[in-house]
């Protein structure tokens, strides 16, 4: 891969207390892209998609976005909201939607970050107002549409099976028209279809030229979606490479079956 | 029956000035688990930035539907801006602190604003001008129901299906609604949690104003300390809905002020907060999340 990467990571080191959770990590994703993230459990995935969104601030390194033809912008200590205005969108391990809300609603939810109506707009209802609300409607729909959810946009959130919930929770990113979109474990505790299901949507996605990076522990997911992998264990990179490379890597057979014993 | 129709209206009066201040106390407790001690105060500078101004505009000979109007949007406006400071310096700094820290800062905040207008406005009860004129259409009905009552029932009820409409469908109510089930969600989506804060002070607040002017105008008169009792009844009405939940605060108000009108006219009224907390008491007992508590409704 030679395009132009959207996010460089260089260095990224996260400390707590006396653990250092993430040490010296540098990673990047191209355009178009999908990047995996593996380790075994505790190895700071998670870690590093919170210091990355903002909900850490790291001890060291840096961050940096760059929209397609445009500038490269820093995320150092920004709030998650302004990650996400940037262009980095998430999910997370344990579904987090807004249970109590409509599937739509949830999704439009992911458009407030892009619109610009304010309170007095929405009493007087002025045509802006009303143009951008149809606006988010529409988009929304679509978005719903993509992730084959169209038919349950005014069911609660909580109410979905839970393969439906991750689509949401994708979906939900999706609206926030991300650079790139995270991850974090979208298989986790999906049946053998729901998780088929869930490969042809990434592909989909990724198809449309949306740039991926996914933590994931089921390995036929990640050897076959993945153009590039990079392995994580306490906290380091240990490796990184295509698919195939990371599978004959003696460093990563070790971290994840532990060392061959001299027989 | 007359009589009985008349408490009926008196205390569907009450509930309405009631609900405008419990709002307030609900929505901000539903986006930050805060019961904000200072709203009472607020409601109280409400009232007194409608008497301020109303009074100048009166010695002005400004015709009295002006007078309503520029008043009512003054202390809108004025209340509104305690509101969004009082967030700013009392509650903000303190948003990650242990919950008892906010909440002692919430009764400091009350205190304070209840001696800046003892200190600015002395202590006596001052004559609020009356706003709201007899309607004649009002008159062969005027014993049952006055005409400031109908005013408040009637602008309750706009006020409140415009916020109804507000946090259902505008985008800064579902930022409102998510920001409450998931504040850490909702900055990850990308919206400002503390401009979805400073607006749910700002609506709070500005809910508190109208019920400051409706009821000194009712009422007649205004001192330092009417925000305090008004406080506590409109929190205990609150609770008494399920805190947290809109609609429960309007249903708890009613409840409230109609159990308050009935107690005074068929009881005493010496016992009129007898009622109303002995009822607090016994929903606490039997029903500690409120009427329409949290697991059955949304929370704003």
């Amino acid at each position: 891969m030679t395009s132009q990467p959207i996010l460089e990571v260089s260095g990224l080191t996260m400390d707590f207390g006396g653990i250092r959770a993430l040490n010296a990590l540098d990673l990047d994703v191209a355009s178009g892209e999908i990047v995996a993230l593996i380790g075994p459990n505790g190895a700071g995935k998670t870690t590093f998609f919170n210091c990355i969104t903002g909900i850490y601030t790291p001890t060291e390194g840096n961050v940096w976005l760059t929209p397609p033809g445009g500038k490269r912008v820093s995320l150092n200590g920004l709030k998650p909201n302004k990650v996400t205005e940037r262009g980095l969108a998430r999910t997370f391990q344990n579904i987090r939607l807004f249970p109590k809300m409509t599937v739509l609603e949830n999704v439009m939810i992911g458009r407030h970050c892009r619109t610009k109506a304010f309170i007095l707009g929405a009493i007087f209802r002025d045509p802006r107002t009303r143009r951008e609300e149809q606006d988010i409607l529409e988009t929304s729909y679509a978005m719903l549409e993509k992730v084959g959810l169209g038919e349950h946009c005014d069911e609660f959130a909580e109410n979905l099976s839970y393969g439906a919930q991750r689509r949401l929770e994708i979906a939900r990113a999706l609206a926030t028209e991300p650079l790139l979109l995270l991850l974090d474990e979208p298989a986790a505790g999906m049946n053998p279809q729901e998780t088929i299901e869930l490969e042809g949507l990434i592909k989909k996605i990724s198809r449309e030229g949306q740039a991926i990076l996914l933590i994931e522990h089921d390995m036929k997911l990640v050897m076959s979606l993945s153009d590039r992998i990079f392995v994580m264990d306490y906290g380091r990179k240990i490796a990184q490479g295509t698919p195939r490379e990371i599978r004959e890597n003696p460093a990563v057979i070790k971290a994840y079956l532990g060392e061959e014993v001299d027989a | 029956m007359d009589y009985f129709i008349e408490l009926l209206f008196s205390g569907l009066t009450r509930g309405s000035i009631y609900a405008l201040i419990a709002l307030g106390y609900t929505m901000v407790y539903g986006i930050i688990g805060l019961i904000n001690f200072a709203h009472g105060e607020i409601y109280m500078i409400g009232a007194f930035t409608a008497f301020i101004v109303a009074t100048v505009l009166s010695i002005y000979g400004f015709p009295l539907l002006a007078i309503v109007i520029i008043a009512g949007v003054a202390a809108v406006v004025w209340a509104a801006s305690y509101g969004y400071t009082i967030e700013k310096i009392a509650y903000k700094p303190l948003r990650h602190a242990p919950r008892l820290s906010p909440l002692i800062s919430a009764i400091g905040m009350s205190i304070f604003l209840q001696n800046y207008v003892l200190l600015a406005q002395s202590s006596d009860f001052l004559p609020f001008p009356r706003l709201i004129r007899d309607f004649p259409f009002m008159e062969p009905i005027a014993h049952i129901i006055g005409s400031t009552d109908l005013v408040i029932l009637v602008t309750t009820v706009v006020v409140m299906v415009i916020l109804t409409l507000i946090i259902k469908f505008s985008m800064i109510g579902k930022a409102m609604r998510a920001t409450s089930q998931d504040r850490t969600m909702a900055t990850l989506v990308g919206i400002n949690v503390n401009r979805v804060i400073s607006m749910t002070f700002i609506i709070g607040s500005s809910l508190a104003a109208i019920g400051g002017l409706l009821i000194a105008s009712h009422i007649g008169q205004i001192n330092f300390y009417i925000g305090f009792l008004a406080g506590i009844k409109a929190f205990t009405a609150a609770v008494l809905g399920g805190i947290g939940s809109v609609p429960g605060a309007v249903l708890g108000s009613m409840i409230l002020g109609l159990t308050e009108s009935f107690a005074t006219g068929y009881v005493s009224s010496d016992y009129e907060d007898v009622f109303a907390f002995s009822l607090l008491v016994l929903i606490l007992i039997f029903k500690p999340s409120g009427l329409l508590g949290k697991a059955t409704n949304q929370k704003v």
